[in-house]
């Protein structure tokens, strides 16, 4: 079996308007794959908005895309704050993102909510003041 | 319809670098995760934002073109960014409402 395709980004935590760049790299990387477009669809997607919330809440990570045989992996950590209440996170409309955030049409609190929307299974490993892993798989079969 | 056929109904093209694209519907929202939620793919977009975000948005969503409402204007560098990264980007004085009702019909 063929190793597993791995694209690596760090993500910039101070810079929010080029934030989408690890996101639009990968959708590039993915339809060079030949992969179908409503699957690229979801995987870009939703990892940006996992980007974006590690840029706004996190100061920054790191993003992992792997591409295996019947899935694409996307595996996005960092050392932020952590996430205290995960089912309130979860519900669409909750935000703590500050108002400069929102006047760029983000921080409506459909984030969390659009990744597990977009992706077939989503989990959530976070600890207060060490960081957050988020791990979400899209099935390609 | 295409996205190329704008210009001639009342449109101002910003950039389009992908005029066969066709539209398929239209979605209407300045919240980017709303749009990213409930927009499908092949969708016209219909907003009033306009910084750099929106054409991630559009990109990583796959929207056939932003319509900017309310005579919205794209800044240089991101009209630039627009062009380089594939996406239809058009203006109208029209109100949100308007230009959904104007697409309506030319839909139909
Ligand atoms: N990586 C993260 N680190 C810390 N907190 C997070 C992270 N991602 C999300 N959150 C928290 O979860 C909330 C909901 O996230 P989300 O649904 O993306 O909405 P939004 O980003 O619009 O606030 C955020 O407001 C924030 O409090
Ligand atoms: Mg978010």
């Amino acid at each position: 079996m063929p190793d597993a395709l791995v694209f690596h980004f760090d993500v910039d935590g101070e810079n929010f308007t080029s934030a989408g760049q690890a996101s639009t790299a990968v959708k590039r990387n993915l339809r060079q794959l030949g992969l179908p477009s409503e699957i690229i669809r979801r995987v870009s997607i939703a990892m940006y908005e996992g980007e974006i919330n590690m840029v706004i809440h996190a100061n920054g990570g790191a993003a992992d895309v792997i591409v295996h045989e019947d899935c694409i992996e996307i595996i996005l950590a960092d050392h932020g704050p952590g996430i205290k209440d995960v089912s309130l996170a979860m519900q669409e409309g909750y935000s703590t993102a500050p108002d400069n955030i929102r006047s760029l049409g983000f921080g409506a609190g459909m984030g969390l909510p659009n990744m597990k929307r977009y992706t077939d299974s989503m989990k959530i490993d976070t600890e207060l003041g060490v960081g957050t892993t988020i791990t979400m798989k899209v099935n390609l079969t | 319809m295409k996205v190329g056929d704008l210009p001639g109904h009342g449109f101002k093209a910003l950039a389009l670098p992908d005029p066969d694209r066709s539209i398929d519907g239209v979605y209407i929202g300045d919240l980017l995760s709303w749009v990213m939620g409930r927009a499908q793919m092949d969708n016209a977009w219909i907003t009033i934002m306009s910084n750099n975000n929106v054409i991630a948005v559009a990109s990583l969503a796959d929207c056939s073109c932003v319509l900017l409402a309310e005579g919205v204007e794209l800044p240089e560098d991101l009209i630039e960014l627009a062009n380089q990264k594939f996406i239809n980007v058009l203006t109208s004085e029209k109100s949100a409402y308007e230009i959904a009702v104007l697409l309506s019909g030319l839909l139909s």
